[in-house]
C-alpha cells in the first residue's frame, strides 16, 4: 500500500484549486455544501420574485399586470422553484456543510458523486425557466402537474419533464450519499444513538427521498407518454383515470412535504439546547417520532384527494391516518418546549429564529390538522386556507430553520461573526411580515376565495391588499438576509472555535472556519 | 376606514387598522358560514370544535413556552437545570393528543357518512365542468331534458380583461359582491328536495363548489362522482370552481338559485317551452342573417375566451378562426367536424354533447362569415345529419 | 499529516462529474427537441448519448485505476456496496410505480369504468355500452381492436431465460471466490447471452404484437402497461448485459481477485434486481 499513501498524501497537500476550476470540480464536502447553499439561495430569490409578481397582482381586484395564463406559470414555478431548487438543495447543502463534521468522517462517502449531485441542478432550472421563452409559455397547471391540463403545456412541455428528471436524479444521488456517509463513515464510538439528531432527521429523510424521487420519475414520465406517445395512463376512453395521477403523485407528494421539514426539525433540535444551555429533552423520543412520522407519511397521501370521489372507506382511512401524525409531531413540539423549560436562555438571532419556528410551524400543523379532517377538507380544499397552512410550515418552517441554520453555522463556516443587531431586525421585521401575509389567508380560505385564481370578487380585496404589503415587507427584508450574509463573508469580528457558550457536538471541536478536511484523524468520541 | 388610507403605514398597522376597521370586521369575511344545509352546518359545527381544540393546545404549549422565556431566561440568572428525560410526561404528551384526536374523529366520521349518502334522491342533476363553463342536464323528474349552459356573465367578463375594471371602488359600485360571481343561466334547483348531482368533466378536471351547500366536488373527465343537497332557504347561492383548469380557471363561477317547489315548478314550464321551441327550431330551415345573429352569441359565450372575440385566437395555443382555412371555403364538413368532435389531447373539446343542432349550426355559419371569412352558410339539419 | 493505508481515499478535484452534468443536459435537450418534432433532436440526443458514453468510459476508468493502485480500503468498498444497494432500491421503487399504475388500472379504474363499486353512474351516465374487463384498452377502444400477449409461448421461455441467468451468474460467482478465472469468465459470458437471447426474444415478441396481434403502446391501458413495464425492464437488462459484457472482460484482465470484486458483486445485484422484476412482470402482466 505504500504507493497508495503516497499519491494520497499528495492529494491532501494541495488544498483547494484555484479559481473557477475549483468550484467546478470539487469534490470536498465543504465547497460543494457551499455551492448547494449559494444555489438555494438563489433559486429562493428567484422563486422570491415569482411570489411577488404573484402577490402585486393580487394586490386589487380586477386584471392588472399579467394575464391569467402567465400568472398560472408564476405559481405553478414559483413552487417548483421554491421546493426543487430553494429549499432541498438548502437542506442538501446544510447536510453536506455539516454532516461530515458532525460524525467525525474526513468527508462524504461519495466524494465524486456528491459533485455531480450538485451540478446537476444548475442545468436542471435553466430547462425549467427556459420554458418560458418557449411557445405556449412555461408550466401553467400548477406544481401538482395534473393531468389532463399538465398536457396542454406548449413546447416547453418536454422540457418540462426532463428538468423534474434531472432534479430528481441529483436528489437521489444526494440522498444515497448521505445515507451511506451516515452509516458508514462515522468515527469510531459515534454510535447510531449517540448521533446529533439533525444526522438523524437527514437520515430518514434521505430515505424518504430515495423511496419517493423514483415515484415522481415514474409519474412524470407517464405524463409524457400520455401527451406523445399515445398511452392512456390518465386518460379514462382508455382505461385509465386522471386520479391515478393524483395518488401516484401525492404517494411521492406527502412524503416530500416532510423531507421538506425533517432536516428543519434536526437544526431546530440542535439550536434549542445551546441557547437553552441544557440538553435535548427526549433525545430517543424524538428518534423515535421522526421515524413514525416517516412512516406514517407513506399512508396519507390521498388527504390532499378528499374531493376526487374516493370510496368513503378510503376517506375515512386517511383521515385517521393523517390525524395521526400530530401524535409524533406533537412529542417533538412538546420536547422543544421541555428543553427550553428550566434552562438559563438567550436569545441570539438562531435561537430566535428557533421559537418562530416552533410557534409558526405548530399554526401551520393546527391548520394541517384542520384539514385533515375529511367532511370539513371539502370547505378548505382548494381555497387560500389551504395556501395559509402550507405557507406556515414551508416559510416560517422550512425556511425559518434554513435561516436559523444560517445564523448558527455561519460563524463556524466563515470564521467570522454575523452582525448580531442585523440579524435581530431581520428575525423581527420577517416575523411580523410573514403573519401579516400569511395569517389573514385563513380568513380569505374560509370566506370563500379559492387557490390559483387571479382576480377575485371584491369583498376579498382587503384582506388581500393586507397580505400583499405583508409579502412586500417580507420579500424586502430577506435582503438585509442577503446583505447580512455577504457582510459575514466580506469581513467581521473573529469568531471563536466554539462560537456558542452552550454549543455541543463535533463540529464545534474543529477551527472557525475548519481545516479543508475535517476530520483526516478520527476523533474519539466519548 | 378602507385600506387605501393605510397603505402608507407597515404592514402590521395596516392591519390593527383593519382590523378595526369595518369591512374586516364582518364576520362572514373571517370564518366559514354555515350555510343552508343539514349537511353545511355540521361540517361548520366541526369546523369551530376543531378550531377551538387547536387554540385550546396553542394557548397551553405557547403559554408554557412563553413563560419558560420569561422566566427562564440567563439574563435573569437561570441557571440551566440538567434534566433531559421523563418516560412518564412523554407517555401524558402522547396519550392526550390520541385521546383529543379520538374525540375529533368520531363526529367527523359521522358527517362524512351522512354526506356520502346519495340514496334516495328526489331529482338528479348531471353536472359537467367545462374550460370554462358549465353545463347542467336535469336527468330526472318533471324536468328531465333541460339543459343549460352556465358562463360568466358578460358584464364581468367585460370588467375582467387587463386594465378594464378600474378601481376597487369602480368594481363595487358596478358588481357590489357578486364581481366574478355572476353566470347567465344559474342552476335551478327546488327547495326541501333532496337534488343528486352527478359530476363530470368535459375536457380537464373541475371542481363544483358552492360554500352554503357545505361541500365541493371534483368533475373528472371519464368518471361520475355523486353529490346531493337539500336546500332549506330559497335564495341565491354563489360559489366556483374550485380546481385549477387552464387559464380561465378564476372565472367560472356558479350560481344556484333555489326556489320554493311552486316557483321551481313554474320555472320548468318555461324551461320546457324553450326546449320545444328549440327542437322545432332545429328542423325549420334558418335564414344566413339569424344564424350569424345567433351564432355570435353563443360565440362569445362558448368560444371567445380561446379563440378570441376577434377570431384572433391566441397562437400557438388557440389558433385563429379568422382566415383560416378550415372556415373558409366551400366544404364546410371538416369544420363541421372540429366543433362536434373537437380536438382530442388539446383544450378544443368535443361540442356535438355541449351545444344543440341551432346552436352548432349558428356557432359555425357565424365563424364563417365574421371577421372576413366568405364560408357560406350551415343549416341546423346538417348537424342533426351529421350527429 | 501521516497517512496510514486505513485512510479512507478522498479523491481530488475531478472534472468527470461536470462533464456528466452536461452530457445529460445535451441528452435532455436533444430528447425534448425530437420529441417536439424538431429537425436536430436526434442528433443532438446521439451528441449527448455519446457524450454519456465517453464520460462513463472517463469516469470508471479513473475508479478501476484507483481501484487497482489499492487506494481504496475496506471502508472505501463498503461505500460503494451500499451506494449500489440504494440505487437498486431507488430502481425497485421507480418500477414501483408502473406496477402500482397497473394494480390501479386493474382493481379500480377498470371496475369503476364498467359500473361495479362506486362506478355505477360512470358506467350508466358516461360509458353504458363498456363491458369487457382486463385486458382492456377501454370504453374508448383506444388504439382499436387487439389480442393481449398469452403467458405461455415466449414469455415462458423468456422467464426460463432469464432464471437460468440468475444461476449462471452465481456460478461464476463461485468460481471467482475459488480463484478460478476462466470459469468465471465462461459464466459470465453465459449469462451475457442468456440475457443476449432473452432481449432478442423480447424484440420478437415486440414485433409479433405490433403486427400480428395489434398490441401497441396506443393499446389503451393494456398496451400501455404492458409495454411500459417490459420495456423499461429490457432496458435495465439491455444495460444489466452491457454490465456483463464489461465485468467479463475485467474478469478477464484480472482486476478481480477472490475476496476484492466489488464491480462484479454490484453487477450480479443488478442483475438479480432484474430477475426479480421480470418475475413480478411475469405473473402480473402475461400470467394474471
Ligand atoms: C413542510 C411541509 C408540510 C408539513 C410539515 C405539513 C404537515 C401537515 N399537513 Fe400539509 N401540506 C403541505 C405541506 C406540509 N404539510 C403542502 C405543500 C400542501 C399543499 C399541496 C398542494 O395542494 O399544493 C399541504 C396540504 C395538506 C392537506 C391537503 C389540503 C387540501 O388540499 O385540501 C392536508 C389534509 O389533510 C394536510 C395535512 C397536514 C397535516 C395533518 C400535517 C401534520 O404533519 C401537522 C402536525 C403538526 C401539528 C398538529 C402541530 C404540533 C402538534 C401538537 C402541538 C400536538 C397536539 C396537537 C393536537 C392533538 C391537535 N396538508
Ligand atoms: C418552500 C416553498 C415555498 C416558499 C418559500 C414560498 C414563499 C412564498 N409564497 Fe408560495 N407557494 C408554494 C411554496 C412556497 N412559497 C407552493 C407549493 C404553492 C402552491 C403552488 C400551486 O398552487 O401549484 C405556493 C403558492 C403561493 C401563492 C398562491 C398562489 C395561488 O394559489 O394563486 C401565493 C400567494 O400569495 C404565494 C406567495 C408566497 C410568498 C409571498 C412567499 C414569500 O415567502 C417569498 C419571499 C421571498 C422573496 C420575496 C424573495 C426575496 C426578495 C427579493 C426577490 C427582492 C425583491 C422584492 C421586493 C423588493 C419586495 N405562494
Ligand atoms: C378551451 C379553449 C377552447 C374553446 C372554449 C374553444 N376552442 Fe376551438 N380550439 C381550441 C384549440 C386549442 C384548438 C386547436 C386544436 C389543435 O391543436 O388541433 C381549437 C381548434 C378549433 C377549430 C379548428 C381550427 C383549425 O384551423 O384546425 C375550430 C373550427 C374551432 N376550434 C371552433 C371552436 C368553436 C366553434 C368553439 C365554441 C363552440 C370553440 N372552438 C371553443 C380551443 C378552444
Ligand atoms: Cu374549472 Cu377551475
Ligand atoms: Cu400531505
Amino acid at each position: 500500500m505504500s504507493m497508495a499513501t503516497a499519491t494520497h498524501d499528495a492529494d491532501h497537500d494541495h488544498g483547494p484549486a484555484k479559481g473557477l476550476k475549483r468550484w467546478i470540480t470539487t469534490t470536498n464536502h465543504k465547497d460543494i455544501g457551499t455551492l448547494y447553499l449559494v444555489f438555494a439561495l438563489t433559486m429562493f430569490f428567484i422563486g422570491g420574485a415569482m411570489a411577488m409578481v404573484i402577490r402585486a397582482e393580487l394586490f386589487q381586484p380586477g386584471m392588472q399586470l399579467v394575464d391569467p395564463q402567465f400568472f398560472n406559470s408564476m405559481i405553478t414555478v414559483h413552487a417548483l422553484v421554491m421546493i426543487f431548487g430553494a429549499v432541498m438543495p438548502a437542506f442538501t447543502g446544510l447536510a453536506n456543510w455539516l454532516i461530515p463534521m458532525m460524525i467525525g468522517a474526513p468527508d462524504m462517502a461519495l466524494p465524486r458523486m456528491n459533485n455531480l449531485s450538485f451540478w446537476i441542478l444548475p442545468f436542471a432550472f435553466t430547462l425549467l425557466l427556459s420554458t418560458f421563452f418557449m411557445e405556449g409559455g412555461g408550466p401553467a397547471g400548477g406544481w401538482t402537474l395534473y393531468p389532463p391540463l399538465s398536457l396542454q403545456m406548449g413546447e416547453g412541455f418536454p422540457f418540462m419533464i426532463f428538468a423534474i428528471h434531472l432534479a430528481g436524479i441529483s436528489s437521489i444521488m444526494g440522498s444515497i450519499n448521505v445515507i451511506v456517509t451516515i452509516l458508514n463513515m462515522r468515527a469510531p464510538g459515534m454510535t447510531l444513538m449517540k448521533m446529533p439528531l439533525f444526522v438523524w432527521t437527514w437520515l430518514i429523510t434521505a430515505y424518504l427521498l430515495i423511496a419517493t424521487m423514483p415515484v415522481l420519475a415514474g409519474a412524470v414520465t407517464m405524463l409524457l407518454t400520455d401527451k406523445f406517445a399515445g398511452t392512456s395512463f390518465f386518460n379514462a376512453a382508455g382505461g385509465g383515470d386522471p386520479v391515478m395521477y393524483q395518488h401516484i403523485f401525492w404517494f411521492f407528494g406527502h412524503p416530500e412535504v416532510y423531507i421538506l421539514i425533517l432536516p428543519a426539525f434536526g437544526i431546530i433540535s440542535a439550536i434549542v439546547p445551546t441557547f437553552a444551555r441544557k440538553p435535548l429533552f427526549g433525545y430517543s423520543s424524538m428518534v423515535y417520532a421522526t421515524t413514525s412520522i416517516a412512516f406514517l407519511s407513506f399512508i396519507v397521501w390521498a388527504h390532499h384527494m378528499f374531493t376526487v370521489g374516493m370510496p368513503v372507506v378510503g376517506e375515512l382511512f386517511f383521515m385517521y391516518a393523517t390525524m395521526m401524525i400530530a401524535v409524533p409531531t406533537g412529542v417533538k413540539v412538546f420536547n422543544w418546549v421541555s428543553t427550553m423549560w428550566k434552562g438559563a436562555m438567550s436569545f441570539e438571532t438562531p435561537m430566535l429564529f428557533a421559537i418562530g419556528f416552533i410557534m409558526m410551524f405548530t399554526i401551520g400543523g393546527f391548520s394541517g390538522l384542520m384539514l385533515a379532517i375529511a367532511p370539513a377538507d371539502f370547505q378548505y380544499h382548494d381555497t387560500y386556507f389551504v395556501v395559509a397552512h402550507f405557507h406556515y410550515v414551508l416559510v416560517t418552517g422550512a425556511i425559518y430553520s434554513i435561516m436559523a441554520a444560517t445564523y448558527y453555522w455561519l460563524p463556524k463556516w466563515t470564521g467570522k461573526m454575523y452582525d448580531e443587531r442585523l440579524g435581530k431586525i431581520h428575525f423581527w421585521v420577517s416575523t411580523l411580515s410573514v403573519n401579516v401575509l400569511f395569517f389573514p389567508q385563513h380568513f380569505l380560505g374560509l370566506a370563500g376565495m379559492p387557490r390559483r385564481i387571479p382576480d377575485y370578487s371584491v369583498q376579498f380585496a382587503d384582506w388581500n391588499m393586507v397580505s400583499s404589503i405583508g409579502g412586500f415587507v417580507f420579500g424586502a427584508s430577506q435582503l438585509l438576509f442577503l446583505w447580512v450574509v455577504i457582510k459575514t463573508v466580506r469581513g467581521g469580528k473573529k469568531a471563536t472555535d466554539r462560537v456558542w457558550e452552550g454549543a455541543n457536538g463535533l463540529e464545534w471541536t474543529l477551527s472557525s472556519p475548519p481545516p479543508y478536511h475535517s476530520f483526516s484523524e478520527a476523533p474519539v468520541i466519548k | 376606514m378602507r385600506v387605501r388610507g393605510s397603505v402608507a403605514g407597515t404592514g402590521l398597522s395596516a392591519v390593527l387598522a383593519l382590523a378595526a376597521g369595518s369591512a374586516l370586521a364582518d364576520w362572514s369575511l373571517l370564518n366559514m358560514r354555515d350555510g343552508v344545509t343539514s349537511t353545511s352546518r355540521a361540517v361548520h359545527d366541526l369546523h369551530m370544535i376543531i378550531l377551538w381544540v387547536c387554540v385550546v393546545i396553542g394557548i397551553v404549549v405557547f403559554g408554557a413556552m412563553i413563560y419558560a422565556m420569561l422566566r427562564h431566561r440567563k439574563s435573569k440568572g437561570a441557571v440551566a437545570a440538567q434534566f433531559h428525560e421523563s418516560t412518564a410526561m412523554e407517555v401524558i404528551w402522547t396519550i392526550i393528543p390520541i385521546v383529543i384526536l379520538v374525540s375529533m374523529a368520531i363526529p367527523a366520521t359521522k358527517t362524512l357518512l351522512a354526506m356520502e349518502d346519495t340514496s334516495k334522491a328526489d331529482m338528479s342533476i348531471k353536472i359537467t365542468g367545462i374550460q370554462w363553463k358549465w353545463k347542467y342536464d336535469y336527468i330526472d323528474g318533471e324536468a328531465a331534458g333541460i339543459s343549460l349552459i352556465s358562463s360568466l356573465h358578460p358584464d364581468h367578463n367585460a370588467a375582467r380583461l387587463r386594465g378594464a375594471s378600474g378601481s376597487v371602488e369602480n368594481l363595487r359600485e358596478q358588481f357590489g359582491d357578486t364581481y366574478l360571481r355572476e353566470v347567465d343561466n344559474p342552476l335551478v334547483i327546488p327547495t326541501g328536495q333532496k337534488v343528486r348531482f352527478l359530476l363530470t368533466g368535459a375536457d380537464v378536471i373541475h371542481s363544483w363548489w358552492v360554500p352554503d351547500l357545505g361541500w365541493k366536488k371534483d368533475a373528472i373527465p371519464g368518471f361520475v362522482n355523486e353529490s346531493w343537497t337539500r336546500v332549506d332557504k330559497p335564495g341565491v347561492y354563489r360559489g366556483k370552481c374550485a380546481e385549477l383548469c387552464g387559464k380561465d380557471h378564476g372565472f367560472m363561477p356558479i350560481v344556484v338559485v333555489a326556489m320554493a317547489p311552486d316557483d321551481y315548478k313554474a320555472w320548468v314550464v318555461r324551461q320546457k317551452a324553450h326546449v320545444a321551441q328549440a327542437a322545432a327550431a332545429a328542423d325549420r330551415v334558418w335564414s344566413k342573417e339569424d344564424l350569424i345573429a345567433r351564432g355570435q352569441d353563443v360565440y362569445r359565450t362558448n368560444c371567445a375566451a380561446c379563440h378570441q372575440p376577434n377570431g384572433q385566437g391566441l397562437p400557438p395555443a388557440f389558433p385563429a378562426l379568422a382566415g383560416s382555412p378550415i372556415s373558409n371555403g366551400s366544404d364546410a364538413s371538416q369544420h363541421v367536424e372540429a366543433v362536434m368532435s373537437g380536438r382530442p389531447g388539446t383544450a378544443m373539446a368535443a361540442y356535438k354533447g355541449l351545444l344543440n343542432d341551432v346552436d352548432l349550426a349558428a356557432v359555425i355559419t357565424y365563424e364563417r362569415n365574421a371577421w372576413g371569412n366568405s364560408g357560406g352558410v350551415v343549416q341546423p339539419a346538417e348537424i342533426k345529419a351529421a350527429r | 499529516m501521516t497517512h496510514t493505508a486505513n485512510d479512507y481515499y478522498v479523491p481530488h478535484g475531478s472534472y468527470w462529474p461536470i462533464v456528466a452534468a452536461i452530457a445529460m443536459f445535451i441528452t435532455v435537450i436533444g430528447a425534448a427537441l425530437w420529441i417536439n418534432g424538431e429537425l436536430n433532436g436526434r442528433l443532438v440526443l446521439f451528441i449527448g448519448l455519446g457524450l454519456v458514453a465517453f464520460m462513463m468510459f472517463g469516469w470508471f476508468g479513473t475508479v478501476i485505476r484507483e481501484n487497482l493502485k489499492g487506494v481504496y480500503n475496506d471502508q472505501v468498498d463498503r461505500s460503494f456496496r451500499q451506494g449500489m444497494m440504494w440505487f437498486i432500491f431507488s430502481e425497485a421503487m421507480f418500477f414501483a410505480a408502473f406496477f402500482g399504475a397497473l394494480f390501479y388500472a386493474r382493481v379500480l379504474s377498470v371496475p369503476w369504468l364498467l359500473g361495479m363499486d362506486s362506478g355505477f353512474s360512470t358506467h350508466e351516465v358516461l360509458w353504458p355500452g363498456f363491458s369487457e374487463a382486463w385486458p382492456t384498452n377501454g370504453p374508448g377502444d383506444v388504439g382499436g381492436e387487439f389480442r393481449p400477449m398469452g403467458p405461455w409461448g415466449l414469455p415462458a421461455l423468456n422467464t426460463l431465460l432469464l432464471l437460468s441467468s440468475g444461476v449462471t451468474i452465481t456460478l461464476s460467482h463461485w468460481a471467482l471466490k475459488a480463484g478460478d478465472r476462466g470459469r468465471s469468465v465462461l459464466w459470465l459470458i453465459v449469462t451475457a447471452l442468456l440475457g443476449a437471447s432473452f432481449l432478442g426474444l423480447q424484440a420478437y415478441e415486440y414485433i409479433h404484437a405490433y403486427t400480428e396481434l395489434d398490441l401497441t403502446l396506443a393499446s389503451g391501458i393494456y398496451g400501455s402497461t404492458f409495454f411500459m413495464l417490459t420495456g423499461f425492464h429490457g432496458m435495465h437488462v439491455t444495460i444489466g448485459t452491457v454490465m456483463l459484457i464489461v465485468i467479463a472482460l475485467r474478469t478477464a484482465k484480472g482486476h478481480f481477485t477472490a475476496d476484492n470484486h466489488f464491480a462484479f458483486e454490484g453487477v450480479a445485484w443488478y442483475w438479480h434486481f432484474v430477475d426479480v422484476v421480470w418475475l413480478g412482470l411475469f405473473i402480473f402482466v402475461y400470467v394474471l
